[in-house]
């Protein structure tokens, strides 16, 4: 019999120490401190925001377009509906051909082909916004001689593209492949089960990506400072300089006026509005779009 | 003997319920509705309408890379590699050197990874391993909402809440017990190196954490419950069944970051104090690459003047193009193989 | 009425592996034909081979003819043509999840360019009357999705759906394997009597069910065709061994 009697009080397994107690118990506490930390800005950012800039936000804020120097009052309205039309434009170009690439590797790129597609997109959405400025510039703006809402739609469907590739691929794929396997059994051709059949599956994933990629473009600043450069009036004309919110912002704030800095903040305001309120439309659509289709 | 197991087969079949009136005329009727057309035209047509746009992303990385070559030749021509260790810019005389942009840029961006990669780490680690089940989706979401926050916002937050506070008590505190290290001495005007490096900390961590705790997720469940079945705390259970695992994931989400932090433009430049200086002190203003193409470009006068801008520009490019993939090779390393959540 | 089928030396691959090994049959109009064996024998390849859903698979091929009728289903035919006098049932109910009740089973003719209201409403009232669906979803026609009904009712949606185009042959692969034996009976009730205007190749692992709704029957092994004859005779006095092993129960 395995003489088991005087060794056991060696095997007695010892509490754990106090200094690993508390360590646990440190670590713990940093993490939620990092938390802390880290959503007090964002939190800070949004209060600033409403504290600052709701009380400018006013009928005539938002639709007068800005006065000169030194007068007070004026609004953004000019670079509002700018911001629109650049980012319309850009969605004309972006949308489609985005959709477009994300269908080609969904349906027909599960290769080698497919993969430096891929590749490249993920590439593309690295490249920084200030880069596809230059990039833009040198394509619209020297060709045509000045800045023009068109070079800032181009540059934000340059932003566009890579980010709808991807997610409208992911969609597609999410589809399965008995689906399509319906729709072939039926005698349906490959174009038509694929647009009429798939994509229609996943409309609404496409569409939230679509949405998550404009959300992600409509606060760029930095690709619009030489494309669309700004103007303090109406413009609706392609090669004209637009005005912008995300532009305007910049331009009060980084100026010397209290005024400007005033309208700066509720211009932001806006900004951010618009962006978070169309990210949640998207969610909610979303949401109910796919208990429409319901599996 | 074959089928004494199965019994005879019954051929009559299930007795029909009701039996359906309509089934004669079915064929007929409908044979010639359908058109026989063949379709391979239109499918070979979808086929390269389709491959156009998959072509046109492919194209669009050409046409950056042929802009940004073509733009800053003069500029090359003139100035060579010394371009990037040169320290004139002197735009009257078409001098031009990038070293403070590549200064100002290395300094800021790695200030912002040394305050983010602590705070982001340890956001995720709460979020994925500590956190009660109910708050988990409410702080992924927040932290995902800094993300969203345009560049233009955080500076202009950045101008007048960050900067004064730095300038009135964050600052002056530094420069008082760390002022003997060299980094916190000189004038506090809240603007400066500083301030860049902290906002663009705030914009990182959206990135790194999201990474972390993707690769956090990814680790199996059967690591954890190991090192927990050998009596470790959960801080040790994270320590070496999860962080260690995830390093290289971790890893590639710093990069990720740090790529982030060399191209952002608006909010450093709004407060970094746009002077192309080198200094050691971190109260000082600086300048970044992607800074100087933002304030200068258009009003640049000169053609070398433009083409130094766009080599600037090509710089930051190639680098941030190797960054981000360096980046997604680790990750991938990490989540290759694994199930792709949804993120909805 | 349906169409006969002639298969003569039908060879297929999936890459390099060949799944289907020289398959000449002659499957009979108006008649259900069913193909029995193992798993992995071939049985599924095999009639997706009928109509030429095979090839969708990529690195798929397969050579040898196959006549439809009058129409040769691999020369100078397009596959869509093929499909859509071939209608398929797939193992796993698949209707398409963002269409209604209605929509689903119009499908095939609206995505083939027919759009007669009036006609389609017939078209879909007779296709779901005929696969016994009619009486529970009739008022719930294009409120409801496809892909909301219980996994019985989806395949028998699916059989609607694929009878709304009026094919000649009808192949179900499988189609009760993954349903309870309530809507197993009610689907093998309507391969009997859709056995008059069809001619219906049905897949199944289940001999019970082969002999319970099929006159003919075809035993494939690893990619050949044993034994091809009348039900009754399969499974009383299989000429081959092997045939009479498999249903014996010795194997697979």
């Amino acid at each position: 019999m395995p003489n088991l009697g005087t060794q056991t009080g060696q095997f007695e397994i010892a509490p754990i120490s106090l200094w690993r107690r508390g360590m646990n118990g440190f670590v713990t506490l940093a993490a939620g401190a990092a938390v802390v930390l880290v959503l007090l800005p964002l939190g800070a950012i949004f209060a600033y925001l409403i504290y600052k800039g709701l009380g400018s936000i006013n009928w005539a804020f938002l639709t007068q377009t800005p006065k000169p120097v030194g007068e007070a009052g004026g609004g953004m309205a000019n670079a509002i509906a700018g911001s629109a039309y650049v980012l319309a434009i850009a969605s004309v170009m972006g949308v489609p051909i985005g959709i477009g690439a994300g269908i080609y590797l969904a349906e027909y790129g599960r290769n080698r082909f497919g993969d430096v597609i891929r590749f490249t997109a993920d590439v593309l959405n690295g490249v920084p916004s200030i880069v596809v400025g230059i990039v833009a510039y040198g394509i619209v703006v020297l060709g045509q001689g000045h800045f023009s809402a068109l070079a800032g739609g181009v540059a934000l469907a340059i932003m566009m593209i890579p980010t709808i590739t991807r997610t409208s691929e992911e969609m597609l794929l999410l589809v399965p492949n008995a689906v399509r396997e319906a729709a072939y059994g039926l005698g349906v051709s490959r174009w038509r089960t694929t647009l009429s059949i798939t994509l229609r599956t996943a409309t609404s994933g496409v569409i939230t990506g679509v949405m998550l990629a404009f959300a992600r473009v409509a606060g760029e600043t930095a690709p619009l400072l030489f494309t669309a450069f700004g103007n303090q009036y109406w413009n609706w004309k392609m090669n004209q300089p637009t005005a912008a919110l995300s532009l305007q912002v910049y331009t009060y704030a980084i100026s010397p006026f209290d005024e400007w800095h005033r309208q700066a903040w509720a211009g932001a305001l806006i900004l951010i509005v618009l962006i978070v309120a169309s990210v949640s439309a998207v969610r909610i659509a979303a949401g109910r779009g796919m208990l429409k289709g319901a599996n | 003997m074959a089928n004494q197991a199965l019994g005879a087969p019954r051929l009559t079949g299930p007795q029909p319920v009701a039996k359906p009136e309509v089934v004669s005329s079915s064929r007929a009727e409908t044979a010639p509705l359908i058109k026989a057309g063949d379709s391979r035209i239109p499918d070979g047509i979808f086929h390269g309408a389709v491959l156009s746009c998959g072509v046109c992303v492919l194209g669009l990385v050409g046409v950056i890379v042929y802009q940004l070559v073509t733009k800053s030749a003069l500029s090359w021509h003139a100035f060579g590699w010394k371009f990037f260790f040169r320290s004139e810019w002197d735009p009257v005389n078409e001098q031009f050197g990038a070293w403070p942009f590549v200064y100002g840029t290395l300094v800021s961006s790695l200030l912002a990874l040394v305050l983010a990669v602590p705070l982001a780490v340890g956001v995720a680690v709460f979020i994925t391993e500590m956190c009660p089940r109910w708050l988990k989706g409410s702080l992924a979401f927040t932290t995902e909402l800094l993300a969203a926050i345009p560049s233009v916002i955080y500076g202009l937050w950045a101008i007048f809440v960050m900067v004064p506070l730095l300038r009135e008590y964050v600052e002056p505190f530094l420069a008082r017990y760390l002022g003997w290290t060299g980094l916190f001495e000189g004038t506090p005007y809240g603007i400066g190196m500083l301030a860049a490096g902290i906002i663009l900390a705030i914009m990182v961590v959206p990135i790194v954490s999201s990474i972390t705790r993707e690769v956090m997720t990814a680790v199996p469940q059967q690591q954890r419950e190991a090192v927990l079945a050998l009596g470790a705390t959960r801080w040790e259970m994270i320590r070496t069944g999860v962080l260690r695992n995830a390093r290289a994931g971790i890893l590639g989400g710093v990069i990720l970051g740090l790529g982030r932090a060399l191209g952002e433009t608006m909010a450093v430049t709004m407060v970094i104090g746009n002077r192309p200086e080198i200094a050691r002190s971190l109260f000082a203003p600086g300048y970044t690459m992607a800074s100087v193409i933002a304030n200068e470009f258009s009003e640049a006068t000169s053609d070398t003047y433009l083409s130094a801008l766009v080599e600037v520009g090509l710089a930051l490019f190639l680098v941030t193009i190797i960054v981000n993939i360096l980046a997604q090779l680790l990750v991938w390393s990490v989540t290759r193989g694994m199930p792709r959540r949804s993120n909805a | 009425m349906g169409v006969g089928i002639k298969v003569e030396h039908l060879n297929a691959w999936f890459g390099k592996t060949q799944a289907l090994h020289d398959i000449s049959i002659d499957v009979p109009a108006n008649h259900a034909t069913a193909v029995i064996g193992p798993s992995g024998c071939g049985k599924s390849t095999f009639v997706r081979c009928l109509n030429r859903m095979h090839e969708t698979v990529p690195d798929a091929r397969a050579t040898g003819k196959v006549r439809m009728g009058e129409l040769d289903v691999y020369n100078g035919t397009a596959a869509v043509q093929i499909r859509r006098r071939i209608g398929m049932v797939f193992q796993k109910a698949n209707p398409f999840p963002t269409m209604s009740i209605y929509d689903n089973v119009a499908a095939g003719l609206k995505l083939n360019g027919f759009h007669d209201r009036q006609r389609l409403d017939e078209i879909v009232e007779r296709s779901l009357k005929l696969s016994a669906l009619w009486d529970e979803v009739k008022d719930t026609l294009r409120k409801k999705s496809g892909a909301s009904l219980s996994g019985g009712q989806q395949q028998r949606l699916c059989i609607a759906r694929a009878l709304a185009v009026s094919p000649e042959v009808l192949l179900m692969d499988e189609p009760c394997s993954a349903l309870d034996p309530i809507s197993t009976g009610k689907i093998e009730e309507l391969i009997f009597q859709l056995k008059e205007n069809f001619t219906i190749v049905i897949v199944t692992h289940n001999m019970q069910q082969a002999s319970r709704v099929a006159e003919f029957t075809g035993f494939f092994l690893l990619g050949k065709l044993i034994e091809f004859d009348k039900t009754e005779k399969i499974f009383t006095t299989p000429s081959d061994k092997r045939t009479e092993d498999y249903i014996t129960g010795r194997f697979g």
